[in-house]
């Protein structure tokens, strides 16, 4: 067959009937701008809320869960094997929050190729004092360096530095926290532990993370002085968080690391299976309104084809009569459809990245993502894909009913005919 | 090589609808290389069919059709179309030509299709047919911009691009007044004089069927 003699005729009746052409590809045009900015925006916002959460979540997190012992001493006792046991008023026992043997763990977790980083934490309620009220709070004492290589502190300071926290006795506090209490950077701010021990430490920095609740309560010190307030010795810790190269391992590297340490752990989409459920949705929203524009196009172009073939019935005639197999005539008019779908899907990206990029160009501040100034647009290129090839699959399928109908066309009805 | 070009056995060809008709009777004919033959008879009587029959277009019929020693009968629409294009040259009553083309192009098409020759060689050949027929100056205009005879004349022009086997024509003049008429014929006539191009022409023009070499007469089906 000659595709190129076959184009050549498919271009010279598109030229024919250029009006309705344009308005058939304008159509896929519209179509594929609007599903590749669409699912580009959707994607941004997903991509936006996935890094809120997982810039404040480590990927595994080990740490010791308040809970009774598994096995109780009856279970164990060989003397009562084969008997039922009724145990009343079991209590969690008491071994405390702290990670046996936590320094080993870290030292075993950053030799492990698939663990980006490592960042050990101590979390423990304490009150602030502000004259004679008491204001509840948290206190993370934390791998100063590391946890701001994980989870990127300095990104949320609005006054100080984290490297200031390596000071002795300094902490850093919300803003919430700060107007409350009319602390800033510079003044102490007393603490008081729940075992009762008070501290002063020395406000050296004011984070925003944007979410009400976490400024207003939570504080960062550094490992020793949590230590320190706390009154336990330097191995003490309640937390490792683990980052992952291979986030969707996360699960997987969670059960086998509580295996082999001995420790509990949690991966973060348990940790935060509503987020998951969020994005999903909104990509499915996107997805299927695009696909309802470009068969809206398809149903466009069908028209426009058949409204061609039935002008064309004429030339149809010749074509066939002159040597055009029914085989030809079907590929003039499929590609003819083709065309329509190319032109009007490259358009379509085109336009899509404009409008991508006029999005992305209009602010959008949010406190909670301090890095993040306008809206947010993924610009993934398989997207652009999806579209071109949706474009032309629903341009073929619109074009291979008409066209099959044209290759039917009785040259001999036609010439009859006149 | 045989001498026949074209050749029919018991031609049989019903229309069912709106009632059962016998419209061709079995015709049996042939078409020497060389000859030019008109087909003429009354209205009605079967000889646009029986033409539609010989050019490979309609295939729904009895009996069996010959071309080259070839049977044509029973072949697929991709061989019949490869016949048509290489071995046939098609001139209607009314001039089909592709109004989307210049007449340049509208000739050259065929050629392109059989794709034996490059577009130069075919473009070359295409103006020495229009040369011949006196069209040298109208190449570029598009159909609608030529006279019926000029049209004509353009139809005649294509059909010879691919040196087909045989030209039919279906009242090739029917439309046109008597000088273009003649001139139409004179055309056909050196055609079969000077390059012993065969011939097949159904007409109404008792004159032009006179002039022709050999004349089929039909009458309700049947050739007499
Ligand atoms: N599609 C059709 N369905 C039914 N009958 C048809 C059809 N086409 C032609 N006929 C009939 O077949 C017969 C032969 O028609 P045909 O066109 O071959 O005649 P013709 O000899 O070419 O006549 P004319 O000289 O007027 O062109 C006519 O009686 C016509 O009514
Ligand atoms: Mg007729």
């Amino acid at each position: 067959m000659n595709f190129k003699l076959i184009l050549n005729i498919a271009i010279h009746l598109l030229r024919a009937r250029l009006k309705q052409s344009i308005v058939a590809a304008a159509g896929v045009t519209f179509g594929i701008s609007m599903f590749v900015t669409l699912l580009g925006f959707m994607n941004g916002l997903n991509d936006l809320l996935d890094n809120l959460m997982l810039n404040r979540t480590a990927h595994v997190r080990l740490y010791n869960e308040i809970k009774p012992t598994e096995q109780q001493p009856v279970v164990l006792s060989e003397q009562f094997q084969k008997n039922t046991h009724f145990i009343r008023s079991i209590k969690p026992k008491d071994e405390g929050l702290a990670i046996y043997n936590s320094r080993a763990i870290i030292q075993n977790l950053k030799q492990d190729e698939r663990v980006i980083d490592v960042s050990a934490k101590i979390t423990t309620p304490v009150f602030f004092n502000s004259g004679t009220i008491e204001i509840s709070g948290i206190i993370n004492g934390v791998d100063v360096l590391a946890e701001d290589k994980l989870f990127q502190l300095t990104d949320y300071m609005i006054e100080g530095s984290v490297n200031n926290l390596l000071q002795n006795n300094s902490i850093m506090i919300g803003k919430g926290l700060s107007e409350k209490m009319l602390l800033t950077t510079g003044d102490i701010i007393k603490v008081t532990t729940a075992k009762g021990d008070l501290a002063s430490l020395k406000i050296v920095g004011i984070f925003q993370i944007g979410i009400a609740e976490i400024d207003n309560t939570l504080t960062y010190t550094s490992l020793d002085t949590a230590q320190k307030i706390l009154g336990k010795p330097t191995n003490y810790i309640t937390d490792i968080q683990v980052k992952l190269y291979d986030i969707s391992t996360a699960s997987v590297v969670a059960k086998e690391f509580q295996h082999r340490f001995n420790v509990d752990t949690i991966d973060y989409e348990t940790a935060n299976s509503q987020f998951e459920t969020g994005s999903s949705v909104r990509s499915i929203i996107s997805y299927a309104v695009g696909i309802v524009l470009l068969i809206v196009a398809g149903f466009g172009i069908y028209n426009i084809m058949n409204m061609m073939i039935f002008e064309k019935m004429d030339s149809i005639a010749i074509l066939k009569a002159t040597g055009f197999s029914g085989q030809d005539v079907k590929w003039i008019f499929i590609s003819l459809s083709l065309i329509i779908g190319i032109v009007g899907g490259i358009l379509g990206l085109l336009l899509g990245l404009v409008l991508s990029t006029i999005i992305d160009s209009i602010p959008f501040e949010t406190a909670s993502l301090p890095t993040v100034t306008t809206y947010p647009i993924n610009y993934n290129p398989f997207f652009y894909i999806i579209g071109i090839t949706f474009a032309l699959l629903t341009s073929t399928i619109a074009g291979l009913f008409p066209a099959l109908k044209a290759s039917k066309v009785d040259p001999v009805e036609i010439i009859r005919g006149k | 090589m045989s001498n026949i070009v074209l050749e029919t056995k018991d031609l049989t060809k019903y229309f069912y609808d709106p009632v059962k008709i016998q419209v061709l009777k079995s015709v049996s004919m042939k078409v020497n290389h060389g000859e030019f033959v008109s087909i003429v008879g009354k209205s009605g009587c079967g000889k646009s069919t029986l033409l539609y029959l010989l050019s490979t277009m309609d295939t729904d019929y009895e009996g069996q059709l010959f071309m080259d020693d070839q049977l044509i009968t029973g072949k697929s629409d991709q061989e019949l179309a490869q016949i048509r294009n290489e071995k046939i040259g098609f001139v209607f009553q009314f001039h089909y030509l592709l109004p989307e083309y210049d007449v340049l192009r509208n000739v050259m098409l065929p050629g392109l299709k059989l794709g034996k020759l490059s577009k130069e060689e075919v473009e070359h050949n295409a103006m020495e047919h229009l040369r011949t027929l006196d069209m040298t100056d109208q190449v570029l205009k598009m159909p609608n911009q030529l006279s019926g005879g000029q049209k004509q004349r353009v139809a005649i022009a294509r059909a010879l691009i691919n040196n087909p086997l045989i030209i039919m024509g279906d009242e090739p003049t029917g439309n046109l007044d008597k000088k273009n008429s003649d001139l139409v014929f004179d055309i056909f006539n050196e055609l079969a004089l000077e390059k012993k191009q065969t011939l097949l022409v159904v007409t109404h023009d008792n004159d032009f069927a006179a002039r022709t070499h050999r004349t089929i007469t039909m009458e309700d089906g049947r050739i007499i």
